[in-house]
């Protein structure tokens, strides 16, 4: 936490959880798309169900699939600039087990047809924490720069992308392995202090065994 | 990062600094900015303060109906009556509910610690630069000193309303703007903290009871008592009243306090104000229109 977390973020009110948050998720999930949103089925778990409405839980998350950050203007008018720019979308409400009471799952398609669920939760002062993508556990705030890599569970791939980063001079600060079974589908999730050259996350995706990378930076 | 205010002071008399350049010195450090990033980005922040209270809409309803229209009402009842707390008191009461009711209206604001706190701080720095000082320069450093102030309630007790009820939020923020008032009139460091101290005690024990959970009834309300009461704390601690409990303490005993406090009684919409009857029948109409 920094001073500017303390005074700030400056954003469209009512409530740094339940707006500045959403939004934020909104726009993480898009970039973790990286593609534009079409289509959005969004399902809200306790507090966000109960009283996101009021709090304008529902237009916030539109509003950051749109691509607005959380001082956008905009924000209470998101439903009409959905309209414009093609989006439609879906509420419901879910029940999740063991999940942070302002927490939220989406359902997205892009515009070239690729698809991504993401699970995510707003903590308070307009800081999230991404839980789940595609139903696999990870735990990130996409507050640095974070490299995602989804790949076969077989050795040698986390050498890969760690000696890649070295090589780029470029420092991890957290680091998180995660896997269905062993030998399966396996995702690791790194944060780094420096941002990651774009020629290098290309390189990545053409190695043998990666199925997917994603680096987002915002 | 700062674990007290004693800390605060200490390096500032060691390094013979003033209290903002300390913060602002910290802020480089932890975020790895120059100073003219930091001091930038403080007075774009202030910046976005004027502009906030600037935008404000008397005509505007929230959603839910609840929050609107007070701001312009206390500001017209200034205008045209000599008030008893006079007229700088009295536009701060009128900032305080503008900039709360803003918030509740889904305008652009500044969380000051909170969205739902964020009148305080601006209820009485707009009307000080607007009418006393005009010195943008001096109130950026009086930023600097709220947000010291505002980051060690956070690292030692809390600013969120769910995890230590009203005082955490209306309190820290009362407390904040206590100590940049005093800065602003020239206060030391010593009165900076006692006010910022005398600030949160006097909001000690304030629960979170929004009705239907909403960051509108009390939360625009109790944006005026945080505002009047940093005032008034400014005033003692330049009148050279101090508080008696040690600041860093006073802020301890704010967490614990909030730690002992039902979960009712912390932005869950339950108890309190949310659960009279009336809260309580807003709250199913709300639902039932939704």
């Amino acid at each position: 936490m920094n001073i500017f977390d303390i005074l700030g973020p400056v954003m469209v009110g009512p409530s740094s959880s339940h707006t500045a948050g959403a939004v934020r998720i909104g726009y993480i999930s898009r970039n973790l798309l990286q593609d534009t949103p079409v289509k959005a089925v969004i399902s809200f778990h306790g507090s966000f169900a109960t009283t996101g409405i009021g709090h304008g839980t529902d237009r916030a998350i539109i509003a950051g699939l749109l691509g607005m950050q959380p001082d956008d203007i905009r924000i209470p008018d998101s439903f009409s600039h959905a309209e414009k720019m093609n989006l439609s979308y879906e509420f419901k409400q879910v029940s999740l087990r063991n999940a942070h009471p302002n927490t939220v799952v989406l359902d997205m398609r892009g515009m070239s047809g690729r698809t991504l669920q993401v699970q995510a939760s707003s903590l308070g002062g307009g800081r999230i924490m991404i839980n789940k993508l595609d139903g696999i556990d990870v735990n990130f705030t996409a507050e640095k720069p974070t490299l995602i890599v989804h790949n076969q569970d077989q050795p040698g791939h986390v050498a890969e992308v760690t000696s890649m980063l070295s090589h780029k001079s470029v420092n991890i600060a957290t680091m998180q392995l995660y896997r269905n079974k062993r030998g399966g589908y396996a995702v690791m999730v790194i944060e780094t202090d420096q941002e990651i050259p774009a020629e290098s996350i290309k390189w990545l995706e053409h190695l043998e065994g990666i199925i997917k990378v994603t680096y987002i930076n915002s | 990062m700062f674990q007290s205010l004693e800390e605060i002071i200490k390096k500032c008399e060691t390094e013979e600094k003033c209290f903002w350049e300390i913060i602002r010195e910290d802020d480089v450090q932890e975020r790895r900015v120059t100073p003219e990033d930091s001091y930038e980005k403080m007075m774009d922040t202030w910046d976005a303060m004027l502009l906030a209270a600037a935008n404000y809409d008397a005509k505007q309803k929230s959603s839910s109906g609840l929050a609107g229209g007070d701001g312009a009402k206390m500001e017209e009842y200034i205008l045209n009556k000599e008030c008893l707390c006079g007229s700088f008191l009295g536009q701060v009461i009128a900032g305080a509910l503008q900039m709360g009711e803003s918030n509740a209206c889904m305008k652009r604001i500044v969380a000051a610690p909170t969205a739902g706190a964020c009148g305080v701080m601006p209820a009485i720095l707009v009307p000080y630069f607007k009418r006393l000082s005009n010195n943008a320069a001096k109130i950026v450093e009086a930023l600097y000193v709220a947000a010291g102030i505002g980051q060690v309630i956070a690292l030692r007790a809390s600013i969120s309303g769910a995890q230590g009820g009203c005082q955490a939020e209306i309190g820290s923020a009362s407390a904040m703007a206590a100590g940049a008032l005093t800065y602003l009139e020239g206060g030391n460091n010593l009165q900076i903290v006692h006010a910022a101290a005398m600030a949160l005690k006097n909001l000690l024990g304030l629960v979170c009871d929004p009705v239907a959970g909403l960051v509108e009834v009390p939360c625009v309300k109790r944006n005026v008592i945080g505002a009047v009461n940093a005032v008034s704390s400014a005033e003692m601690a330049l009148a050279g009243i101090e508080s008696r409990i040690p600041p860093d303490q006073v802020i301890d005993a704010m967490r614990e306090v909030g730690d002992k406090m039902d979960i009712s009684l912390r932005e869950t919409g339950q108890g309190g104000l949310a659960g009279t009857p009336y809260g309580r029948d807003i709250e199913k109409r709300l639902f039932a229109s939704s």
